[in-house]
């Protein structure tokens, strides 16, 4: 399929309240932004700037954590905690945090390579801990603060600075990855769809545990327009499908859809003779089942591409359990006294 | 054996009186020989002796029985004498089988006695352990110097059970308490801790506890009984300073003395590790204390913990990590990080025989320059170290006292020798211990124009820490990270005068620490013909050999460098008051490489890379080598 070309401007504008524009200033910290003009890291930073006053949490409460890469720079331009840490390892330094001070707002933002490929093992530790923050995968399928080498989201056959003839490295799905880690929220959401973007980060802080959102984002220097398929008003509606929980699985402005064929999904075209949208699949972002089977539509060329809430779990979370535990011991052994553990053993005396 | 009285008779029985001896427990590594040799060990506190360990075991969890790669030891030293090692050469050597003779027999001195389990010296084991075609209790000549007691543990064991209706494998796991038995009564120990130790493990298992039990009196009355044995002993008890005390392994004064730090600051503590030996028993004494509010968490990885640990330091927690050798290397990108954030935080490394996985259960001290130096960039941290089990209580609390008050990573330097010791321990009053509240920042530090902001890396005059700011304090937002921080706003900068100021300010504050370091306590004389300088777990055999070495004629003295990173202020002038510098360590001499870095003086390094501690008399030797060369 032949991919649109890069529309004109720096990007889409970015709209939202009217009153928005005071309250971001309370969350930009006083640092300049150093990302590439037209990057996609821009529309997301504006998101959560704007998002953050309309959420339910004091300022200091909130602190930002990330690793090393473009996405990585974010925290500093947050006016709220932060730490930008070293690579990969952004999920163990949140993990830390979240579960020595379950009080705290933690946000974890990370990019392809940070997150799947360096901190591919931490990332996997965190999602079936289920600890309780936002972890935001700015996914470009490039690595750019290196200056453009393929990363384990770049498709087959990329061609780059360090795969001249094409990268023979099979992608990872990241929706599918989280969902085997145990993941209980994985969402995919898009740069360039600010409204869906919001949502979706208002959906992920209301989730209590890991949320995991894939965040697709235009890379203009070294990756220029990989998602535009998904993102592009000429292609969009034929190319994305917006699930949701509870409706049906439509796309292409409700001209087409996804059905079952065992389990294997479809696309039916709803002005072909006897079908209907009672053909399509109902999502349910509680069914594993289907999540796993809608998130491998993403590697299927003829099937649209997924966005939206794949999974949602209520589960417990690890820093709530860690510290269930310390109330349950110290309520049944009494709050610990230093002198009697010191004694606590076969002692004698000298005299 | 030390022999101070004459003979006195109790019974049919000479009972001798000695000021010290060493016993070695060696088996199949099956054969529950650390299990055997920690309940004498309690046995010997209770006689109020002083003490010291050796646990020294294979990396192998059950290598296959009978080989001398299987081998299981545990040597004891006790004494009505101060008692620093476990022992230079061994007094009695109980061998389970043909391999643990093999293996052990070189440390037994001559003269020494050697309790064999002979029904264990049968074809098969015999040639498991190489002794090809010979019994080597059939070998006049290779026994000759020793005394050898040939005894039918197994035998025994087996028949003082068979009423018991037990299968054949309890029935042979039994037979470490005969030896127990025998071994408690040859030295006049009390029976009744093991006794105790034994109705409170296997409480929920009373045909067990019956079994051990019985075995374990019989193995005591088997000495009262058999002619073989004529002589037993009795050692009096030490003196040692008033007060009370309990037996403690290294790694328990390890747990105890963080846990004392987290009380005495009144920070939660927050502990993270990934399981490696021998570290790991460390996260199993820290995962108990949950009602003190100790959160563990057992990470995936090493650089998780080391990730975590700064998280939760960052969060205002006492961040305590710790680890082993391989351990070191792979945090070694993340403590960078908390040297350029500036978190508290402890680093206990358990040193082990190292390159790579190297001896995961031997010990050794070759970790040093790694701890000062194993980083990206200049990135100085203080570097202390433990120098006996009990000693550890203390480490563990400098280490954290150190971390809050500069704002720093510390790494605290144990071993396996010192982790799985035990000695003797007289339980430090809590009073002594000086509380370290922490004053973290609560409102802005610095007026500009009309606005107060808060600089976070605006510093301490007189320790240089930079100041702590807790997240979910108003009106403190800041960013903290690995790239360069800007002197005093913290600010990512680039510029080149601010990178060699801020190089030099990291390396100033950890130079700082040396301004609250106690004065260095010199063992011995205080000037003369010798200093021995050592650090860590080599303590114990440094002073026995200063004893020994002005028992011969040479005056001299010891210091056990608590800190190595900053060096005691005053240790040049302690130098200057010697003619001769020796350095004993169990490494190729790394402590010597930083001491010639700072000292133009002569050092003469001595050196041990055997997976063993010092035996006193290797110091000795070397030092008077050492003193006729020159």
């Amino acid at each position: 399929m032949r991919k649109p070309s890069r529309p004109p401007g720096r990007g889409p504008r970015i709209s939202g309240p009217s009153k928005s524009k005071i309250d971001r200033k309370a969350y930009s910290s006083d640092q300049d932004v150093r990302w590439c003009p037209g990057c996609g890291d821009y529309a997301i930073l504006a998101a959560v700037q704007r998002l953050m006053p309309q959420l339910d949490v004091q300022r200091e409460k909130v602190v930002f954590i990330s690793g090393i890469g473009c996405s990585s720079r974010f925290p500093y331009y947050m006016e709220t905690y932060g730490m930008h840490s070293i690579h990969g390892r952004a999920p163990t330094i949140a993990t830390g945090l979240k579960a020595s001070r379950p009080d705290l707002d933690v946000w974890m933002v990370t990019g392809d390579g940070d997150a799947l490929s360096i901190g591919g093992n931490h990332l996997i530790h965190i999602l079936r801990r289920n600890v309780n923050l936002q972890i935001l995968l700015f996914n470009n399928q490039i690595y750019g603060l290196t200056k453009g080498q393929f990363s384990p989201t770049s498709e087959i056959g990329k061609v780059t600075k360090s795969s001249p003839f094409g990268s023979v490295s099979p992608p990872f799905n990241p929706i599918s990855l989280s969902l085997g880690a145990s993941s209980s929220f994985s969402a995919r959401t898009l740069d360039r769809d600010v409204k869906h973007l919001t949502q979706i980060l208002k959906r992920a802080h209301a989730h209590h545990g890991t949320s995991f959102v894939e965040i697709y984002q235009n890379c203009n220097i070294y990756n220029d327009g990989a998602f535009f398929e998904f993102t592009e008003k000429a292609t969009k509606p034929d190319r994305s499908i917006f699930i949701e929980h509870g409706k049906p699985m439509l796309f292409a402005k409700e001209s087409k859809g996804i059905r079952l064929d065992g389990f294997r999904p479809e696309v039916f075209d709803l002005n072909d003779g006897d079908v209907s949208v009672d053909d399509a699949i109902v999502y349910d972002e509680t069914s594993l089942e289907l999540a796993e089977i809608v998130s491998r539509m993403s590697q299927q060329p003829s099937m649209p591409r997924p966005f939206g809430v794949f999974y949602c779990e209520e589960r417990p979370t690890y820093e709530q359990m860690l510290q269930d535990q310390v109330n349950e011991v110290t309520q049944k052994r009494g709050s610990g006294d230093l002198d009697k553990l010191l004694h606590a053993a076969d002692t004698w005396t000298i005299s | 054996m030390n022999e101070d009285s004459p003979v006195s008779l109790q019974g049919e029985k000479t009972l001798r009186s000695l000021n010290e001896a060493t016993v070695l427990f060696a088996g199949d590594s099956g054969d529950g020989m650390q299990l055997t040799g920690s309940q004498f060990t309690l046995a010997t506190a209770f006689a109020l002796n002083d003490l010291s360990t050796l646990p020294d075991f294979p990396a192998e969890i059950r290598a296959p029985a009978g080989t001398t790669y299987g081998v299981s030891g545990f040597q004891l030293h006790f004494g009505s004498v101060n008692v620093r090692t476990p022992g230079d050469e061994v007094d009695l050597l109980v061998a389970m089988n043909p391999a643990a003779l093999k293996v052990n027999l070189s440390r037994v001195r001559r003269g020494g006695a050697i309790i064999v389990n002979v029904s264990a010296f049968k074809p098969h084991n015999l040639k498991l352990a190489g002794y090809n075609g010979v019994n080597p209790l059939e070998d006049e000549h290779l026994l000759k110097d020793y005394q050898v007691f040939e005894v039918e543990v197994t035998r025994m064991t087996e028949d003082a059970l068979k009423e018991f209706g037990l299968d054949k494998k309890v029935i042979d796991r039994s037979k470490n308490m005969f030896a127990l038995g025998l071994t408690l009564w040859l030295y006049s120990r009390p029976i009744e801790p093991a006794l105790e130790w034994l109705s409170q493990k296997f409480a929920s298992r009373p045909e067990i506890l019956e079994a051990n039990t019985h075995v374990l009196k019989k193995g005591f009355h088997y000495g009262e009984t058999t002619e073989d044995f004529v002589v037993h002993y009795r050692v009096a008890p030490a003196q040692l300073e008033p007060g009370i005390y309990r037996a403690i392994r290294g790694i328990e004064a390890l747990a105890l003395g963080l846990v004392a730090a987290s009380t005495q600051s009144k920070l939660e503590l927050f502990y993270s590790s990934y399981p490696i030996t021998p570290a790991s028993d460390l996260l199993h004494h820290m995962s108990r204390y949950k009602n003190f509010g100790v959160k563990t968490f057992q990470a995936e990885d090493e650089i998780a913990a080391i990730g975590a640990t700064i998280g939760a330091s960052f969060g205002g927690n006492l961040g305590i990590c710790a680890t082993s050798g391989p351990g070191l290397t792979l945090k070694a990108e993340g403590i960078g990080l908390a040297v350029m954030t500036e978190l508290p935080m402890v680093i206990i490394n358990v040193q082990r025989g190292g390159p790579s996985t190297g001896l995961p259960t031997k010990t050794e001290q070759s970790d040093l320059l790694q701890a000062m130096y194993g980083r990206n960039g200049e990135s100085p941290l203080p570097v202390i170290s433990a120098s006996t089990p009990g000693d550890c209580f203390h480490a563990a609390y400098e280490a954290c006292r150190i971390a809050v008050r500069h704002m720093t990573p510390v790494i605290l330097l144990a071993d396996g020798y010192v982790a799985n010791g035990a000695e003797p321990w007289l339980i430090p009053s809590t009073d002594d211990l000086e509380e370290f509240p922490v004053p973290f920042a609560t409102k802005p530090n610095r007026q500009v124009d009309d606005k107060k902001v808060f600089l976070p890396y605006l510093r301490n005059d007189d320790t240089l820490a930079r100041p702590w700011a807790k997240p979910g304090t108003s009106g403190l937002e800041h960013r903290l990270g690995g790239l360069e921080k800007e002197h005093e706003t913290g600010s990512v900068s680039y510029d080149p005068q601010n990178h060699e100021f801020m190089t030099n300010l990291r390396a100033e504050k950890v130079k700082k620490v040396a301004d609250f370091i106690d004065p260095l306590t010199v063992y011995g004389d205080t000037q003369g013909d010798l200093i021995i300088i050592g650090w860590g777990s080599t303590e114990g055999a440094i002073k026995t050999a200063v004893d020994r070495l002005r028992g011969l004629g040479f005056t001299t003295g010891a210091v056990q460098l608590r800190h190595i990173n900053p060096l005691p202020s005053d240790l040049g002038s302690v130098l200057s008051q010697y003619h001769h510098y020796i350095v004993p360590e169990i490494n190729k001499g790394q402590l010597v490489k930083i001491l010639r870095d700072q000292f133009l003086l002569p050092f003469a390094s001595i050196n041990k890379i055997q997976g063993q501690p010092f035996k006193a008399s290797e110091i000795v030797d070397a030092a008077v080598d050492h003193m006729k060369s020159m």
